[in-house]
């Protein structure tokens, strides 16, 4: 009789543990997909911008034709990939073709001290750091999610409800360190 | 950061339960001396008490707010200080604060609130006016490690019940000081108003006492510790201990004067605001010191 109670009791423990378990990854998961549907939100509203930027810029230096369509270019293949990797390098290229722009339009002075391209400037600074920050939310759960579902006991479950490890958004330059975005100007002193 | 969240819960806790047991005592004495009998005066007390917790809790961050006469701005009136909030606030997972400016010269910044779904940060038109972008980042950094670790609802129930104490024993003294002018006045006359007088007279002296009483609460219960932990914290959101540093070193050689610093909410700044600045803090203010020293704070980011 004793022995039946102490393996109910086992066995009621074993249920407990993995409720709880189950429990904590759909959480992780969950966040993890917050956050991924943040650095959506940022990337979507740094595909809004680009066309702004990029009209505003014509006006003053119509002829660097061949820079605006890069950013264009970069720009639709970003809105088309897919997967988080993908995503990552269409991304870069989009960071690197708005730097080309910016520094171009560092040599039109009154490109630089109109009002319409210093609020574009500040809200494609705020979005370039806001994608930023939310990368490094994003990977941040992602290491949490990916190392509960590795180690053991968890991995248990996570198995049997098929829990499946998330791609780090652009794990080179977090490997590399802190990412600093700087778009010039507005990291000056007042 | 759990076990930081847990505490500063337990200590909401204890203040409201040892303002409402002196509130009370007060009640009792008022009762007992004025009317025979504590037991109405017991129960008007804590009624007054609980309410008066309940609004510290749930319009604290409002008081506090006002007290410091800051107003809200919106996305388009200071883009900067909105995109850098939001960012801070998706770094560390949790929705964007309300965003206020205080119209006051010294560089400094404050958050409230009672939860990270219920906050607000803001900071001086100084703070706008000296700092660049990574510096403000550090500092957004700083109060949004004060959300995340409730720090802000302890500061802002202290700021409120502490302030409520002041208010009160301020108006004890003062109605003393009238009714015994008039007593004065009329001495031989019926000894009705002497009896208001000295009651009122005591009250005013209990709360007297209560003030460097309730001074040494804030220091007990906002330890000093937790402006360091609140750098480091919000430098790991941040990524970047310089922006911080140079943040605190122009925080520390601002001539500016803080005209609406006061004990009650001094403890929820970015760096204890002071009136007379460029010297050497006041004894009162020294009483009431609830920061560490800036010099330790920058030297310690130094070496993280």
């Amino acid at each position: 009789m004793l022995a039946v109670w102490i393996v109910l009791g086992l066995v009621g423990l074993v249920l407990v543990y993995g409720v709880l378990t189950y429990n904590r990854l759909v959480r992780l998961r969950v966040r993890t997909e917050n956050a991924w549907s943040q650095i959506d939100v940022q990337l979507r509203r740094r595909y809004d911008l680009i066309p702004n930027l990029v009209e505003t810029v014509k006006g003053y230096a119509a002829h660097e034709r061949e820079l605006f369509e890069e950013v264009a270019r970069a720009r639709s293949a970003a809105i088309g990939a897919t997967g988080a990797a993908a995503q990552a390098s269409a991304e870069n290229a989009i960071t690197s073709g708005l730097r080309k722009l910016l520094a171009v339009a560092e040599n039109y002075p009154d490109l630089k001290a109109s009002a319409n391209f210093l609020a574009l400037q500040e809200e494609l600074t705020g979005t370039e750091s806001k994608i930023a920050y939310a990368r490094q939310y994003y990977n941040e759960q992602v290491r949490l999610l990916n190392t509960r579902i590795q180690s053991f006991p968890s991995s248990v479950i996570a198995t049997l409800f098929q829990f499946e490890r998330r791609e780090f958004f652009d794990i080179e330059d977090s490997a590399r360190g802190p990412v600093r975005v700087d778009l010039g100007s507005t990291t000056t002193e007042p | 950061m759990h076990e930081q969240i847990a505490a500063n819960k337990r200590k909401t806790v204890l203040l409201f339960v040892v303002a409402i047991a002196f509130t009370a005592l007060i009640g009792y004495a008022i009762g007992f001396l004025f009317f025979r009998g504590g037991v109405a005066g017991v129960v008007i007390a804590t009624v007054l008490a609980v309410v008066l917790s309940l609004g510290s809790y749930f319009a604290g961050d409002r008081i506090v707010l006002a007290s410091t006469g800051a107003r809200k701005v919106t996305a388009e009136q200071e883009p900067r200080l909105h995109n850098i909030v939001e960012g801070i606030a998706i770094a560390a997972g949790v929705p964007k604060p309300r965003v206020y400016v205080v119209p006051e010269q010294a560089p400094n910044a404050f958050a409230t609130g009672r939860d990270p779904q219920h906050s607000s940060i803001a900071v001086t038109q100084g703070l706008l006016d000296t700092m660049n972008r990574v510096e403000l980042e550090g500092v957004i950094g700083h109060e949004m490690s004060h959300v995340l670790d409730r720090d802000i609802l302890v500061g802002t129930v202290v700021a409120t019940v502490v302030g409520a104490a002041v208010l009160m024993s301020e108006f004890f003294m003062r109605s003393w000081f009238w009714s015994g002018g008039r007593m004065g006045g009329r001495r031989d006359g019926g000894d009705g108003g002497g009896i208001i007088t000295l009651v009122l007279f005591a009250v005013g002296i209990v709360l007297l006492i209560l003030a460097p009483l309730a001074g040494q609460l804030i220091k007990l219960s906002v330890s000093r510790n937790r402006e360091y932990l609140a750098d480091a914290q919000g430098v790991l959101l941040t990524r970047y201990p310089p922006g911080l540093i140079s943040a605190l070193e122009k925080i520390r050689d601002a001539p500016h004067a803080m005209r609406s610093a006061n004990n009650a909410t001094a403890h929820l700044w970015l760096e204890q605001p002071s009136r007379v600045p460029g010297q050497e803090t006041s004894t009162m203010e020294k009483l009431f010191s609830t920061h560490p020293p800036i010099e330790e704070r920058i030297q310690r980011l130094k070496e993280m």
